[in-house]
């Protein structure tokens, strides 16, 4: 018989984090501090208006591109919280997730050997998806020392001719790094002067802790050379809606929905009408829910510096990511062995890209106590890593 | 920073202060001139306990009790609320607009005790015109606290 699979898909690996969760499903009394997900529930008056749209029977399709009012009241709050102005109608559609809009934008821009600049650690699926979109991935080693924020040293060393579109996962997963607006303009300049395209992953968007959140979109020149993906399910807490949306210049935007009209149709419906409501009334829930993330951020950061673990603060999203190398252990290594020893399940850096070697991905969303306990065991762990030493 | 404090010991008032000024990103010393500050202006009134009793296996019954007053001359309400919270046995007494004037809560061991309390210490007030006791069933959610067990972390992890 032929190979039934494609050779590229054999050639993208399995996320390296499933693993780490098998075995905790499995471990009694284990603290995962390793989901990727709010810990809140979606708030009750968003859930509401999905409930009223299944009741009213609103169980059909929706246009490609979404609920027209959606649409409208997104166009609305990107201008009210990030000063990014996109017509409803023809520069944005609603996606299944921010997943999916990756995916897409990547096979509406890239053509067989353009090569897509993936800053990392980073999430983990830009990489696979450049493939699939026949592109070339190539990473640029993001650095501590620069608090994982680009320079634009590291982009103008990475640029070829090949060089299509540089990816732009900021607030990030699974540092924490932010990109500050000065920060931004550097970016800017190189990419407009080399002609690329810009992919920003804003999904944590709503989630930073000293500063407003800066769209690359909203400085000068880069509106017509940049996709924004945001969406519901950080900012919400909305994961399960499987809720997200692209914008960007109409020419792009186009081509991105023909890809998404034929493999998706739309994105759900009842999770449409719930959003509605989130964009509408849902600030007062986003500013309660970052409260909450920044007074955990604020502990843990406290703590790690108490254990004496070397770690940056991170001014985003709901992770942070200390370093382990001073126990000479790869993070696999560490990540296992905590688990062993200590039943704590956190995230090896190397999950999210090569450059993660030395560091481990703690996620904060989960509630004081869970966090205080396995602060606990992890502090146990490395006194004890360094008593043996 | 008042705010943010209150915000979070209403929900947990054990929290060990250095833990909440890590948390506020604010020094300790602060947040312990705030709270005393608070406590002795009566802006935090007192610590309490969220029991459910029910679970704790004490019989308690606890009773609603709508109450319409005539308020007296120059005195307003506050007179009449002032007679009623005296009693040990009244929870709480809420001024209410609508149908009715004060919402009195009382707490007792049985039925009998919280119904012979409103027949002989609240009905008999002069100013009282009226009551309609209201007994307590089941309390689901309270103080912005749902009393079931929470439910389990169904989070995968994904990436």
């Amino acid at each position: 018989m032929r190979d039934p699979l494609s050779k590229t898909i054999t050639t993208i690996k399995p996320s390296g984090i499933r693993k780490f969760f098998d075995i905790v499903s499995e471990m009694k009394d284990a603290i995962s501090l390793g989901v990727g997900e709010p810990d809140f529930d979606t708030p009750w008056h968003i859930r509401e208006e999905g409930i009223k749209s299944l009741e009213k029977g609103k169980t059909f399709y929706t246009s490609n591109a979404g609920l027209k009012e959606l649409k409208e009241e997104i166009s609305k709050y990107l201008d009210r919280r990030f000063q990014l102005q996109y017509n409803p109608a023809n520069e944005m559609f609603i996606t299944v997730g921010g997943s999916e809009a990756i995916d897409v934008a990547m096979r509406a821009m890239l053509d067989p050997g353009d090569e897509v600049l993936i800053p990392q650690p980073s999430y983990v699926s830009y990489v696979p998806c450049a493939v699939l979109a026949n592109g070339v991935p190539v990473p640029i080693e993001l650095k501590v020392e620069n608090q994982f924020r680009l320079t634009a040293e590291e982009l103008e060393a990475a640029i070829t001719p090949k060089t299509k579109l540089l990816v732009m996962p900021f607030p990030n997963n699974p540092t924490g790094a932010v990109m500050e607006k000065a920060d931004l303009e550097q970016i800017a300049k190189v990419v407009i002067e080399h002609d690329l395209f810009v992919l920003s992953d804003e999904i944590y968007s709503e989630l930073t802790y000293t500063e407003n959140h800066v769209s690359i979109a909203s400085l000068p020149g880069m509106r017509e050379r940049t996709i924004v993906i945001n969406g519901f399910s950080k900012s919400y807490a909305m994961t399960g809606w499987r809720l997200g949306y692209a914008c960007g210049p109409e020419v792009v935007i186009k081509q991105m929905l023909k890809i998404h009209q034929f493999c998706i149709m739309c994105a759900p419906t009842t999770s449409q009408y719930a959003a509605v409501e989130a964009v509408k009334n849902g600030d007062a829930d986003v500013v309660a829910m970052r409260e909450e993330y920044n007074q955990r951020r604020r502990y843990l950061v406290h703590r790690f510096r108490q254990m004496g673990l070397d770690c940056f603060e991170p001014f985003g999203a709901f992770y942070i990511f200390p370093c382990i190398k001073e126990f000479g252990m790869t993070s696999d290594d560490f990540a296992t062995d905590l688990l062993m020893k200590k039943k704590v399940a956190v995230v090896p850096g190397t999950a999210f890209g090569d450059c993660g070697e030395g560091f481990i991905r703690i996620s904060y969303a989960y509630s004081m106590d869970a966090l205080k306990e396995a602060l606990g065991r992890i502090e146990e762990y490395i006194t004890e890593l360094r008593t043996q030493k | 920073m008042r705010e943010k404090i209150l915000t979070f010991i209403e929900k947990n008032s054990r929290v060990d202060l250095g833990e909440l000024a890590v948390m506020l990103g604010v020094d300790e010393a602060s947040v312990l001139t705030e709270l005393q500050a608070m406590e002795n202006e009566r802006v935090i009134c007192g610590y309490h306990t969220l029991i459910d009793w029910d679970k704790a296996g004490v019989e308690k019954v606890t009773a609603m009790i709508e109450v319409s007053v005539t308020p007296q001359k120059g005195m307003g309400f506050d007179k009449i609320a002032a007679g009623i919270y005296k009693y040990p046995e009244v929870n709480s007494v809420y001024l209410i607009s609508g149908g009715f004037d004060l919402m009195v809560t009382i707490e007792g061991k049985t039925l009998r005790e919280v119904s012979q309390f409103v027949s002989e210490k609240l009905a008999p007030h002069d100013q009282v015109l009226s009551t309609k006791t209201n007994f307590i069933l089941k309390k689901y959610k309270d103080h912005g606290t749902v009393m079931a067990e929470p439910t389990k972390d169904e989070r995968i992890m994904m990436a």
